[in-house]
């Protein structure tokens, strides 16, 4: 079991001997950013639940709890966060989840884990201690450190402890399939999403359009009755699959790029092997490419393209920054981490 | 020099013209601007920035002005940046379901453009007639409807930022996720103290088809709020959720004529919405909970016109409670639920304490309190017992786990309260942010984070 006191001596320790630090939870994402460096950390043993209390919709994790313990202990109470983060294999924590910034299938409509974060503790690079944001649902006293930190991969601190909102859990769902091709599902995806059905995931792969639809029975019975398809009498394996990255074609693809672009945006290299989700808005392509070629189809899409998986991790593999905005993240990287412990290059080579 | 790249009649420096600038919504503060400038477009927000910055001058962003924490109070030696000219829907994208506009777009006017396809933008402050949504992002604006469709914070996809050198940044993007630390989030609250917001892309969401209203009534203040954490307990999650205590009754309804029943120690109005299927089932299940908690009555909306005048009431309770006070100090403090009743009656005792009317409307079901006190400023000395009284409500909301501010903001008025809501290392941190962004200071100074040398005067008092 861990404790504070030992994270806290650890960083403290690295701090005055300039040690870089590699921070580690579950280790289930260690695919993404660049290449780790620095002696580990181990967060996975400080965990467990902190505060919870159902009527509140509120939970408080220390961040090496593993998204599918709070899951199961959530769900006791007819509960869950909504986000639906990947599990992969149990080993993804709460704390590398926020920090990689991980939604699951349902993140277009109840919002992803940044979405539900309400407050965080941390232990910056001076060694401190220190709570943002808090327990309640609305708080706007000071900047938002706690959701600053959705993306940055722990090079602005260790996350300690999480705060979140959840939610009730649907009594019910609902997969509807149908054989579409991809512009065809693009197109009928936002379509759909344009009328207050109750959607929970909109994804198309392999062929196939797949239409979830969650909550009461006689509401998802109703919205399935105007939908075209074959209803699934299994379908929660797919999802799961999806969720964690573990379907058809994520086993398949050694290397992987992930593009967040306008959820209506025309489909490019259809030839290649994509997998559309999130009705349209997050788009995973497969295979060896050229980087610039894709930051071209990503800026004319909206969005941008992130490399995921495989390929050469020394290189940049998060969307290329204008010169004053890479200043100001390495200001920010001052301002959190002046001796650069945390994860260093993990996110950018420079940073 | 302004006038060199900004029009001769939105350059303003005479005292008559600058008149209406020298307060916000939170108007027991003022402040005479050194000028106000009213740029036409990003590249004028960039020259003014650069200027200032190479001047050393203090820049304040004005929305509409609608703020309650005197977050837009000028800077006597400063400029006064009012961003209303940027007042253009540049793009509504009804099948992406996302608006791009200008700051100086009024949240309301979102909506109406979003209505024809069937579309609306979710975060909807009481103020939304006439505030910007640049000053929502500024704010992190919350309102009614936030417990079910979130806050500013959840509904926005990319923002374009000046900074304080007169550069470029756009942060977020047409999708939902955004590689890299979210900046998004950082910006979005941090009440114009980092960056000038010139452009704005929301997410719209599908108008759901039923929306229905349940009013109830009680006879004491504890069982409503023990009826609203029961309502949450029971899974469900309403459009909104608010409630009244007898002051704010009255006045509302001698206001309104929304037909409250004015005897009540209480009021509730919990929001469905959703399809017909789903607002039946939810609103039997609210009617079975607050008949459990006693309520002396219970109505369920039958059509629109009802729904909007059980709403009327509430939306017009402000101006109702101003009509029997000469003046009122709205508090924001946000505490758990389950401390409602606890908190109520706090400031209850604090009322007899300070010799102040409170009268109590609030969204119960995100615990976002707003206690207005009723004084007169015209009397000696009741300004300041108004706020050490508003001083000690936000000390009990951090009491009992809650936080000083909700949606309001800290702006000038709770940055003392910054210091029980934040210890020193956590201020020094903030700090540390905002000297990323200016390191000048130059932006909104003196406002939301107290600096450290102001921690050790307000902690020596």
């Amino acid at each position: 079991m861990t404790t504070l006191s030992q994270l806290l001596d650890q960083v403290r320790a690295a701090i005055s001997d300039s040690e870089p630090l590699c921070i580690v939870g579950g280790n289930s994402k260690r695919h993404l950013g660049r290449e780790p460096a620095g002696s580990p950390i181990e967060v996975a043993d400080y965990a467990g639940v902190v505060e919870y209390e159902p009527t509140e919709l509120v939970v408080s994790v220390r961040a090496g709890t593993t998204v599918r313990d709070l899951q199961e202990i959530l769900a006791g109470e007819g509960q869950t966060l909504a986000c639906d983060p990947p599990e992969f294999d149990g080993n993804a924590t709460i704390g590398g989840s926020l920090a990689c910034s991980q939604s699951g299938p349902s993140r277009p409509w109840y919002g992803s884990i940044r979405d539900h974060v309400l407050g965080v503790r941390l232990i910056n690079g001076k060694g401190e201690h220190l709570r943002f944001g808090g327990q309640v649902m609305k708080n706007v006293a000071g900047y938002d450190v706690s959701r600053l930190q959705a993306g940055a991969m722990g090079t602005y601190g260790l996350l300690t402890e999480v705060t979140l909102k959840v939610l009730p859990k649907p009594d019910s769902s609902m997969t509807v399939r149908r054989r579409i091709d991809a512009n065809e599902a693009i197109r009928a995806m936002n379509e759909i999403s344009m009328t207050p059905t109750p959607l929970t995931g909109a994804c198309w792969c392999d062929g196939d359009m797949y239409l979830r639809l969650s909550g009461p029975g006689t509401v998802v019975e109703a919205a399935a009755s105007g939908l075209e398809g074959e209803r699934l009498a299994h379908s929660a394996a797919f999802w799961t699959a999806l969720r964690d990255q573990a379907s058809p074609f994520f086993e398949s693809a050694k290397d992987l790029w992930r593009f967040s672009v306008r959820s209506n945006s025309l489909h490019s290299k259809p030839q290649n092997d994509w997998l559309i989700d999130w009705g349209g808005a997050q788009r995973w392509l497969a295979g060896q490419h050229d980087g610039d070629e894709l930051e071209n189809i990503s800026a004319s899409s909206g969005g941008e393209v992130t490399r995921n998986r495989g390929g050469d991790r020394n290189a940049e593999g998060l969307p290329s920054l204008s010169g004053a905005k890479r200043a100001l993240l390495m200001r920010m990287k001052q301002a959190f981490d002046p001796a650069g412990v945390f994860n260093p290059g993990r996110l950018y080579s420079w940073m | 020099m302004f006038r060199e790249f900004v029009e001769e009649n939105f350059v303003l420096s005479n005292t008559e013209s600058k008149r209406p600038f020298e307060c916000d919504g939170l108007s027991v503060y003022k402040e005479m601007p050194r000028l106000v400038v009213m740029p036409g477009s990003t590249e004028q927000v960039q020259k003014a920035m650069r200027l200032c910055q190479r001047h050393d001058v203090p820049v304040v962003v004005r929305g509409a002005g609608t703020g309650l924490s005197g977050g837009a109070l000028p800077h006597a030696d400063g400029v006064l940046l009012s961003l209303t000219r940027l007042s253009r829907i540049i793009e509504i994208d009804p099948e992406a379901r996302l608006a791009r506009v200008q700051p100086g777009v009024r949240n309301l006017e979102i909506s109406e453009a979003s209505d024809a396809h069937g579309l609306f933008y979710a975060p909807d402050p009481s103020s939304q007639i006439a505030c910007s949504i640049g000053g929502n992002v500024a704010e992190n604006a919350g309102g009614v409807h936030c417990l079910k469709y979130g806050l500013t914070v959840h509904n926005v996809l990319q923002i374009t930022i000046v900074t304080v050198d007169g550069e470029i940044l756009t942060v977020g993007n047409e999708g939902l996720d955004s590689a890299g630390p979210d900046l998004m989030a950082l910006m979005i609250g941090s009440e114009g103290m980092l960056g000038v917001v010139t452009e704005i892309t929301v997410k719209l969401l599908p108008k759901p088809s039923h929306c229905q209203v349940v009013l109830a009534s009680f006879d004491d203040i504890e069982s409503a709020g023990d009826a609203v954490s029961a309502v949450i307990a029971d899974g469900i999650v309403p459009a909104g959720f608010e409630m009244m205590d007898r002051s704010a009754i009255r006045a509302a309804e001698a206001y309104a004529h929304a037909g409250y029943d004015t005897n009540a120690a209480a009021l509730l109005l919990c929001e469905l919405d959703g399809t017909a299927e789903e607002v039946q089932a939810e609103i039997g299940k609210v009617v079975t909970v607050f008949e459990k908690y006693r309520a002396s009555s219970v109505h369920v909306s039958r059509d629109e016109e009802e729904r909007a005048l059980y709403w009327k009431g509430r939306k017009s309770a402000f101006p109702a409670i101003g009509r029997i006070s000469p003046d009122y100090y709205c508090m924001d403090g946000t505490i758990p639920r389950r401390m409602l009743s606890r908190v109520l009656s706090g400031i209850d005792q604090l009322s007899t304490e300070f010799d102040l009317r409170v009268a109590n409307v609030f969204h119960a079901g995100d615990g976002n309190m707003h206690p207005l006190i009723l004084f007169d400023e015209s009397k000696p000395g009741e300004l300041e017992k108004t706020e050490a009284f508003g001083a000690k409500i936000l000390e009990l909301c951090v009491e009992v786990g809650g936080c000083i501010t909700g949606e309001h903001g800290v702006g000038v008025e709770k940055l003392q309260q910054m210091l029980i809501q934040f210890n020193d290392p956590e201020l020094a941190q903030l700090n540390a942010v905002k000297d990323a962004w200016d390191p000048q200071g130059l932006l909104n100074p003196g406002k939301g984070v107290p600096t450290l040398k102001r921690c050790q005067e307000y902690r020596s008092l």
